[in-house]
């Protein structure tokens, strides 16, 4: 698993196509959730659990309410892997 | 009937198929935390159990609103089942803002409240209602001084729990779903997530949001009579450790020593579920006399010959042996599950009877006790005595079917059997096992109407209708109620709204009984003609001409008897007193 920040919006890209099951999610740092059809406060549990396990990381409440965007969150990522 | 586990991201793809074949039903549900995941949840599994579960989701928090509002929208969604989801969290928050006077009466005041809430929703809906019980909750307030202080929340919880099982003791309709101890199986850490909770409320951790909705499918399955009733085991290295073909029965591996002990309390299992009522039968590809000296001789075997149904041991395939042991049973596919420690075999068996459910067993036998445990295979909704003697009743007819082949005809078979039945209304004693039939039903079965054991209790006391049980015992033994009418009277006729029969009695001569009887009953009212219904499901085509052989003419959609052009059906059943 490589940890550059380019490759960790390629690991989550890939798990928010596999959750919302939708193909043509393209992620970059400043995507939100209001760019996103169906990433909503109930879906970004999924996303953040499936992204828990991917990482074998914990996010605390306080980092998951706390991303504005995409970037933070790869950023809070390699900061716990790296 | 349950899949293997799924995950909560498996089940939201479920939502995205092809539901409008499926046979639906319709589920109300109030929670006091958040219920969108555990909605999604529910709605995947059903899926998977080839369900289209609709669901109503009241508002948030809104359990005693909605329950205790005659104008609320709970009573204008007519639901098949309510399924009530407070949390351990919520009781928290209200036990800690108490004073400390009203501390130590929580449980009871929480009990009363689900008493209230339960009668309240029985008398307004005709509905079954699933009740998840409390996760455990530890606060640390008192540690294991819990016990014994009346003060403490973690005691409290405890209490609340014991009382809400005997709440569904006290009301009939009422089951719970036991998430309580589901929570205690996979720990604290599995099964709550701080980080979701503070965020969002949600009282379960997503990997196992799953579980407890696979457990309400379970439960819902359960009252809907789709319940597995017989268990099939294989031999080598399930039963026992070692190839009793290859290593002779004296080197065995089963009793206290090393991996033995695995396959030792594997039996023991085996043998609760045998007293439970579940028919246990071994299918192994082996000798059958190698394979039964096992039984016979080995001090240290939980299971003994008299323990097995029905014993198959040949060099036959499993799927045609399994087809052999169903056809015997009389039981369907859907309602027996397949032990086997082979991947092959259990694959083979997988892709011959789709329907048959093969657990995918761990890889040591280790951990086989603990995996079967936690998978609740036999979920029931109902008990009742008779449960408990089915092996005996299979072993008797197994019996049976070797003596007919020596008779010269059928007549003179079914006479030689000195069959006796005995006719009882529906009360007291014979009402679980009442309910339990039009539950468990299928194939002989011609409306598949499913009552509880308070909708019999109702009938039983309505004078409109005539319940009738049918109890039959033969010079081998005696196999209990196994046939019911249910008659409706209407201005001029008798309908009849259920007429079952368990499979185990047919050919026995016992539905020309029936009929015969109905006869009865109709002149006894002055009424000339009984009107019958086929309604087909994908189960009771056995019963497709029950109604013709029983000289009903078709009029429409319906079936109809004049008693006056009727004569009695030959059989050799006789009536013993008519209990009133």
């Amino acid at each position: 698993m490589s940890l550059e920040p380019n490759s960790i919006l390629e690991t989550l890209n890939k798990i928010w196509r596999e959750e919302l099951d939708n193909e043509s999610i393209v992620l970059n740092d400043s995507t939100t959730a209001s760019d996103i059809e169906d990433w909503d406060s109930i879906t970004n549990i999924q996303l953040v659990v499936a992204t828990e396990k991917f990482y074998k990381i914990r996010f605390t409440a306080a980092e998951i309410s706390g991303f504005k965007n995409v970037g933070e969150m790869v950023r809070c990522i390699k900061k716990k892997v790296g | 009937m349950n899949d293997q586990a799924l995950t909560f991201s498996e089940l939201k793809k479920n939502l995205k198929k092809d539901f409008t074949t499926l046979p639906d039903f319709k589920i109300a549900l109030l929670g006091d935390s958040p219920t969108q995941l555990l909605n999604q949840a529910i709605r995947g599994y059903a899926f998977s159990m080839g369900w289209n579960a609709k669901i109503w989701e009241a508002d948030f928090d809104q359990i005693e609103r909605q329950i205790l509002d005659p104008d609320s929208d709970l009573y204008k969604q007519s639901p098949d089942f309510v399924l009530l989801f407070p949390s351990v969290q919520k009781l928290r928050i209200k036990f800690y803002q108490l004073s400390k006077e009203k501390q130590k009466g929580f449980a009871n005041e929480i009990t009363q409240q689900w008493r209230m809430l339960c009668s309240t929703l029985q008398q307004k809906l005709n509905t079954k209602v699933l009740l998840m019980n409390y996760a455990p909750y530890d606060d640390g307030i008192f540690g294991s001084f819990s016990s014994k202080t009346p003060f403490s929340f973690t005691g409290q919880v405890r209490a609340i729990n014991v009382s809400l099982d005997n709440l569904s003791i006290e009301f009939k309709n009422l089951f719970l779903v036991d998430v309580n101890s589901m929570h205690a199986l996979v720990g604290n850490e599995s099964a709550f997530s701080s980080a979701v909770y503070i965020n969002s409320g949600f009282v379960f951790h997503l990997n196992f949001l799953p579980r407890v909705a696979l457990e309400v499918c379970q439960v819902i399955g359960a009252i809907k009579g789709q319940i597995h009733k017989c268990l099939i085991l294989d031999l080598d290295n399930t039963l026992w450790g070692g190839v009793v073909g290859d290593d002779g029965w004296e080197n065995l591996e089963i009793g206290d020593l090393g991996i033995g002990k695995a396959f030792t309390q594997l039996q023991q299992w085996a043998k609760q579920l045998k007293r439970r009522g579940i028919i246990l039968c071994i299918c192994s590809k082996n000798d059958e006399a190698i394979a039964k000296e096992v039984f016979e001789k080995h001090p240290d075997m939980k299971l003994r010959l008299d323990d097995i149904a029905v014993f198959v041991a040949n060099w036959k395939t499993k799927v045609e042996n399994i087809r052999f042991i169903q056809s015997v049973l009389n039981i369907g596919v859907d309602s027996m599950v397949f032990l086997d420690d082979n991947p092959f075999e259990r694959n083979m068996v997988r892709m011959g009877i789709p329907e048959l459910f093969v657990p995918e067993l761990p890889e040591d036998p280790e951990e086989y006790l603990s995996f079967l445990e936690s998978l609740h295979l036999f979920e029931i909704a109902s008990l009742s005595e008779e449960d408990e003697t089915r092996t005996k009743q299979y072993q008797e007819e197994a019996k049976r079917t070797v003596v007919q082949s020596a008779f010269a005809n059928e007549d003179e078979f079914l006479e030689s059997l000195n069959m006796e039945v005995t006719v009882s209304n529906f009360s007291g004693y014979n009402i679980p096992r009442v309910a339990q039939l039009t539950q468990r039903s299928n194939q002989f079965n011609l409306r598949t109407i499913r009552y509880t054991e308070d909708d019999i209790e109702q009938i039983g006391k309505n004078p409109d209708y005539t319940g009738l049980a049918f109890s039959l015992q033969d010079k081998y033994g005696d196999y209990g109620l196994i046939s019911l009418v249910i008659l409706k009277t209407e201005t001029d006729h008798l309908f009849i709204d259920t007429w079952l029969m368990s499979c185990r009695v047919l050919k026995r001569g016992m539905e020309q009984f029936v009929c015969n009887l109905m006869v009865e009953k109709a002149i006894d009212a002055g009424l000339k003609k009984i009107i019958g219904e086929y309604i087909p499901t994908a189960k009771n085509g056995l019963v497709k001409n029950l109604l013709a052989d029983s000289t009903f003419k078709q009029l429409g959609d319906k079936w109809i008897l004049e008693t006056t052009d009727f004569a009695p059906i030959k059989n050799f059943i006789h009536q013993s007193v008519l209990k009133e």
